[in-house]
């Protein structure tokens, strides 16, 4: 099966080519540059598919003086589909989302326009220069903040993926749904987020030691809030003003938000006008109801807050097919709300056999990592899978394993935009059938 | 002192160095930048209801007054006393069915919530949902007394204030486990 084998006796360049699993999965050190194990993989696929090229020319973009450099860039024409899948396109009077199209980005950073977005009441129009952050309550004086001032702070930059705790919930379907990655996965986003510490405002205010919980509200239409823990904001909590170098998107918090790494997206308060140092949680709307879960039994869960250890296959996935047997890599994110990714197992064969991905560095916590694997595909079915592990110790489940502890959904679930239920993170699979088109199944 | 004496004069613009720092190392805690703003200025904001009844306005309602504002400011959503069926995302606001039927039960104050004050902070920050914090203290009293009533969760009655409200005990308040609270 391997064809490594076909060239003969294995030499040190062909250590890297192995197949390490099942299904035509190959030493992830063949992507690592190691130019002779790329060239020979690369050489091996052609010599099975090789078309041969044609004859080059000029294009007519070469021939001709381009456009004039815009003072904002937008994506190439070209990429007008690459855009967030919506759940509100007829601007009806509820609430709207936007997520990521992760099976069409790479890397671990979300550019800002496709970063995912909820709204319960829609995107306020805020003018920075009249936004007022307060911090009252359990304090020894109450503090009032604005952007400018905020801005003069020594701001701290870190890395976080934001996740919805409903993300993904459309697996909770007892029927695998036949949606793309960022349709199922779609909301969560990665990005580079600056502002200042949270514990450094709580202490210019001067908390009481006595106070264990605040109470953080947005600006927004609703006045969205959410009990935090006073421990997590003294742990890792920014105050963000800029999101990937520049302020912050309307739908991701303008012109200032809570961030909370690891922690469910909604805690992240975005509009940030007002902390109340309290002594007990508020038991929110949201935390009363939307954010907290039914498992199965009838009892409810409360306060979860952490995101947990979990990863997906971008590429291949739902949507995008292969062509050809030959070389592929396997890629896809992988993330934790309690510390960084410590391994990524891929299979190809359901599970059979696992191999260890590539891990693309700097590895954070609390962020994207990405994850590659090189794969021969032969042309015959096969199942893709990823599973991530964290510097915790905290094991992303296997689906089968995951549904017997927290249940599935018992009303058919018709779309990928529903949210039967919350905090689900087991292993996602994608087939492979002999024509190279990919599904999505349950292993 | 016993350092400096070990060393050559200082320079004087160390010196001057040392002297300007000193304050800054006083006020360690303080950047300065917060501005001070009394308690009394916050009262618009100063919203969220604590489920002990911390921070309830002065006010009271009956299920009687609610129902008259309902009619008027909520049923085009929420459908008549609070039955939904008006579009599927407005939720209804009475009924719910027991969470033992499966983990997509849909969540309602009367299967679901563990404290009454939440309708009260909810309403009062939220609702309408075109005109948020139009309400008056007295209308949201009188509407959280109505909607708890029509789900039997408090008398016809009763009056909704301060003091009572806190008291009603939710059905589903001791259902709740918290998973992990070494994050506490």
């Amino acid at each position: 099966m391997g064809w490594s084998r076909r060239r003969g006796a294995p030499s040190s360049d062909d250590v890297a080519l192995q197949q390490v699993a099942g299904n035509g999965l190959i030493n992830r050190r063949a992507l690592l540059g190691q130019g002779a194990a790329i060239a020979g993989a690369m050489g091996a696929a052609g010599a099975i598919t090789g078309a041969a090229a044609e004859p080059l020319a000029d294009a007519p973009w070469s021939l001709a003086f381009g456009e004039i450099t815009p003072a904002l860039q937008s994506p190439s024409p070209f990429e007008k589909d690459v855009v967030r899948a919506t759940s509100n396109p007829k601007g009806e009077f509820r609430n709207s989302h936007a997520r990521t199209p992760h099976q069409l980005l790479s890397g671990t950073v979300t550019p800002n326009s496709l970063h995912f977005s909820i709204n319960h009441c829609g995107i306020p129009n805020i003018d920075p220069a009249q936004h007022k952050l307060v911090i009252h309550g359990m304090v020894r004086q109450p503090l009032e903040f604005t952007l400018e001032t905020l801005s003069r702070y020594p701001l701290v930059t870190r890395m976080a993926f934001v996740e919805c705790a409903g993300n993904s919930a459309g697996m909770f379907a007892k029927v695998p749904l036949q949606a793309p990655a960022g349709l199922i996965h779609g909301l969560v986003s990665n990005a580079e987020w600056t502002g200042v510490p949270l514990s450094v405002l709580l202490d210019e205010a001067g908390i009481d030691p006595a106070a264990k919980w605040l109470v953080a509200e947005g600006a927004d239409a609703q006045f969205l809030d959410r009990s935090v823990p006073v421990k997590k904001a003294y742990d890792d909590a920014l105050v963000a003003i800029y999101q990937n170098g520049e302020h912050l998107m309307p739908g991701n918090g303008y012109p200032m938000r809570l961030l909370l790494p690891g922690y469910q997206g909604n805690m992240n308060v975005k509009f940030l006008r007002r902390i109340k140092v309290v002594n007990q949680p508020a038991y929110s709307y949201f935390e009363t109801k939307n954010y907290s879960q039914i498992l199965p039994g009838g009892k409810t869960w409360r306060f979860h807050f952490v995101m947990e250890v979990k990863s997906f296959i971008t590429h291949p996935s739902f949507g995008l097919n292969l062509k050809e047997p030959g070389l592929y890599a396997i890629s896809g994110v992988a993330y934790s709300g309690t510390g960084r990714i410590s391994k990524v197992m891929v299979s190809a064969d359901g599970g059979k056999s696992w191999a260890e991905a590539a891990l693309q560095g700097p590895i954070h916590e609390k962020a994207f990592t990405r994850f590659v694997m090189p794969w021969r595909w032969n042309g015959q079915p096969a199942v893709l899978l990823s599973r991530a592990y964290d510097d915790g110790g905290n094991v992303q489940p296997l689906r089968a394993d995951f549904v017997a502890m927290r249940g599935e959904a018992v009303n058919p679930v018709t779309t990928p935009l529903a949210f039967p239920n919350q905090h689900y993170n087991s292993t996602t699979s994608w087939a492979v059938d002999g024509k190279g088109e990919v599904s999505h199944v349950y292993a | 002192m016993s350092m400096l004496k070990s060393f050559a004069p200082l320079p004087l613009a160390a010196l001057a160095f040392a002297l300007a720092a000193a304050p800054v190392v006083a006020r360690a805690q303080s950047s300065g930048l917060g501005k001070p703003i009394a308690e009394a200025d916050i009262k618009q904001w100063d919203i969220a209801i604590l489920p002990d009844g911390s921070n309830l306005p002065p006010g009271s309602g009956t299920p009687a007054q609610g129902a008259k504002i309902f009619a008027e400011k909520c049923s085009a959503c929420h459908g008549e006393a609070g039955k939904g069926g008006v579009a599927p995302y407005y939720p209804a606001l009475v009924g719910g069915q027991p969470l033992t039927n499966g983990i997509d039960t849909v969540k309602t104050i009367a299967n679901y919530y563990a404290y009454a004050t939440t309708v009260f902070d909810y309403t009062r920050r939220a609702m309408p949902y075109n005109m948020p914090r139009s309400l008056a203290d007295d209308e949201v009293y009188a509407l959280t007394a109505y909607i708890l009533s029509l789900n039997k969760l408090i008398g016809d009655n009763d009056v909704m204030d301060a003091k009572t409200l806190p008291q009603v005990k939710m059905p589903n308040r001791d259902n709740f486990i918290m998973p992990y609270p070494d994050r506490l």
